[in-house]
């Protein structure tokens, strides 16, 4: 798996207790929509798991094998890898709420 | 694309056989190549079935790779499917000859937030086409979608975007859907998928369930219209067309004998007709079977081979049965020229009888084949689907120059009355055994009710069942009506006696008339010793009436001579008596 982009985690300070979280971005050819659903993922990472997190962006178009692994059949994906159990959320990830419901940071609010 | 060009000037679509026993001559050629083609149907119709077998066998086939695009079932759960009917998924995917794609689904496990599209299932479809060279695809059942995903609108552009981007791809798919209530499909993908629909359906009629397919529509060609009855069985769907064969078979001219030689003279001489298709109907115990058998063992005995469907009677209790009346199938059985199938017509539905019988006569390639009786199938289903059932099945035997022979039950009453009156147009030989009830017995007759092509007769025969076989006599027809059995046999005796009787009495006349002959002969004889006595008694006249003229004229001489004076007085009365003496000599 060779990840196009990587965060690097971004202030390990305030990691605490808390585990890495491992998030996944599938999408198809740096678009527009690519990189809305890239931005909106990352606010909302900045802002509830700041330094907890690591986005792996995937693009389907150079690497199509990769849709089978994680069971993609949208563009764009989100697929929470860690921590257990696993996540997915579909869409250019523009309604914030249903992405915390989606990854369950609601609770960790 | 150049798949099937035809006869035709016209560019006729371009078709993708599926390999599918039936569904070829429906569709005259196969589903439209290159296009996507919706089956729809309710749970448990067997769509995934289908669509599987048209990936396997145009791989199998046709060299055409596939990709199977499953949303409901497991890689592992398909194989094991799939292998129920003899195909080897597995061998198939590592000879990357298919592909197999589980799309995993599940409703309410998706959060979804803002727009998307469905590029990720495209991209796996594209990658597993790509990968092995598909030209076929199949997406069992797209309609999984709407389940998982909730926005409807998205789905809806998407799917219209997937089926043209199918076509553009230039590979033949099957879309499964499951059937909705008031249109085909639960989500109307009829609406996208509009070149060639096949609808799946189970019923249940008399607790006996028949699968029926039906192309409702086809653009761009023809195609069977009806509804038409299919089975899975274990080499995969067949369907059964009635139509698939036309009335063009070949026919041949070769007699083939009864094994009953009284019959093969009442049929012209020869017997039946190959190729040719008989009915035997009679009602219970009037030797159907019998017959049946007799020409079976005479079709074994010229080195046929012979397949005897039974639906009454097991093997075993043919063979011993038929041993009773001097019929030895047995060994004929073990040199492999009789084959029996015995099956409770109960057991299952009629087409799967149907697929079971074509099963059969294939692998055993008879010469003649045998149902007895046709009539216990024939109860299984509604009489059209019975009908169409024997049309097919003797359609095909006539196909491969199959005789074929069915006997059919019927009923009391007149056996004529009776149900055949839709399979007789389908028979060329129908020959009609009966009962004869009467002076405390009954008897058996039969007579040939109809034989197309030959010259038969109008008789009816009595037959007879005896520890040799079966032997057919004249039955006595006179002014009484049929004399069948122990009247027969008394008619007989009475003929005989009236044929003694008329002996005799001519035998009789003719002493009679002898006797006669020899009293007129006697008679003869006696007139005619009369007659030769009266000779002699002329004779002696003649003779007196000589000595008394001599004495007379010597007597007057001697007078004369006496009494000399008196010559002249005594002249006249002797010369008048000497006269009449002299008249009588004469005479």
């Amino acid at each position: 798996m060779k990840p196009k982009k990587v965060k690097p985690r971004a202030a390990a300070s305030r990691r605490g207790p808390a585990k890495l979280w491992q998030l996944r971005l599938y999408v198809m050819d740096e678009t527009p929509k690519s990189q809305t659903a890239f931005a909106n993922l990352k606010q909302i990472c900045e802002s509830h798991l700041k330094g907890r997190y690591r986005i792996k962006v995937i693009d389907l178009l150079q690497h199509p094998q990769l849709a089978k692994g994680d069971q993609i059949l949208a563009i764009p994906t989100v697929v929470r890898r860690l921590p257990n159990p696993v996540r997915t959320i579909i869409g250019n990830l523009s309604d914030t709420a249903r992405v915390l419901v989606g990854l369950d940071l609601r609770l960790a609010d | 694309m150049k798949h099937k060009a035809q006869n035709s000037t016209v560019t006729l679509l371009p078709k993708c056989p599926t390999g599918i026993q039936g569904l070829d001559e429906i569709t005259s050629g196969g589903l439209p190549r290159g296009r996507p083609t919706l089956v729809c149907g309710g749970a448990g119709c067997g769509k995934t079935l289908l669509a599987a077998e048209f990936l396997v066998r145009g791989a199998m086939q046709f060299g055409e790779p596939g990709v199977f695009m499953a949303f409901e079932e497991t890689e592992a759960e398909l194989k094991a499917n799939v292998a129920s009917l003899g195909f080897d998924l597995a061998g198939l995917i590592k000879r990357k000859q298919i592909v197999l794609d589980y799309v995993h689904l599940e409703p309410g496990e998706v959060q979804e937030s803002g727009e998307y599209d469905l590029e990720g299932l495209f991209v796996r479809l594209n990658c597993a086409i790509d990968a092995i060279g598909a030209k076929r695809v199949v997406m069992d059942t797209l309609e999984a979608l709407f389940a998982g995903l909730r926005n409807e609108a998205i789905l809806r552009s998407e799917l219209r975007r997937l089926f043209r981007w199918l076509k553009d791809k230039g590979v033949t798919a099957v879309i499964t859907a499951e059937r909705g209530r008031e249109q085909l499909t639960r989500h109307g993908l009829e609406e996208y998928v509009s070149d060639c629909v096949i609808l799946l359906d189970h019923r249940v009629n008399d607790q006996i369930a028949t699968r029926h397919l039906r192309v409702v529509k086809y653009r761009g060609t023809l195609h069977g219209t009806n509804e038409f009855p299919f089975l899975i069985g274990d080499e995969g769907l067949s369907v059964l067309p009635i139509t698939s064969l036309g009335l063009n078979h070949k026919v041949s001219t070769e007699r083939i004998a009864t094994g009953i030689p009284r019959l093969d003279a009442m049929l012209g001489g020869q017997g039946f007709f190959r190729g040719s298709s008989i009915l035997i109907t009679g009602t219970a115990g009037t030797g159907k079977t019998i017959i049946s058998c007799n020409f079976a063992q005479a079709a074994a005995r010229r080195r046929e081979r012979v397949l005897y469907f039974s639906f009454e009677e097991s093997p075993n209790q043919i063979i011993r049965n038929m041993h009773s009346i001097g019929l030895r199938l047995e060994p004929l059985v073990k040199q492999g020229l009789i084959r029996f199938h015995s099956a409770r017509p109960s057991l299952y539905g009629l087409e799967m009888h149907l697929a079971t019988m074509f099963k059969e006569i294939a692998a055993f390639q008879p010469d003649v084949v045998i149902v007895d009786p046709i009539t216990s199938l024939m109860d299984l289903g509604t009489s059209s689907e019975g009908k169409g059932m024997v049309t097919r099945l003797i359609d095909y035997l006539k196909a491969g120059q199959v005789t074929s022979l069915f006997t059919s039950l019927t009923q009391g009453g007149h056996a004529l009355q009776q149900s055949e009156g839709g399979m007789s147009s389908l028979m060329d030989s129908w020959l009609l055994l009966q009962d004869f009830e009467g002076n405390g017995e009954r008897n058996r007759v039969l007579y040939v009710l109809k034989a197309r092509g030959m010259k038969h007769s109008n008789q009816i025969r009595e037959f007879l069942i005896s520890d040799h076989g079966i032997d057919v006599v004249d039955a006595y027809i006179g002014p009484s009506g049929v004399l069948t059995g122990s009247a027969r046999a008394a008619q007989n005796a009475l003929e005989q006696a009236a044929v003694r009787t008329s002996q005799q009495e001519a035998a009789r006349r003719k002493r009679e008339i002898e006797r006669k002959r020899a009293a007129i002969e006697r008679q003869i004889r006696g007139l005619r010793s009369d007659y030769e006595a009266e000779a002699v008694e002329l004779r002696r006249i003649d003779e007196q009436v000589g000595t008394s003229t001599l004495m007379l004229n010597t007597e007057r001489a001697e007078s004369g001579r006496l009494r000399q004076a008196d010559a002249k007085e005594a002249a006249g009365p002797r010369s008048r008596s000497r006269n009449g003496s002299n008249g009588n000599a004469n005479l």
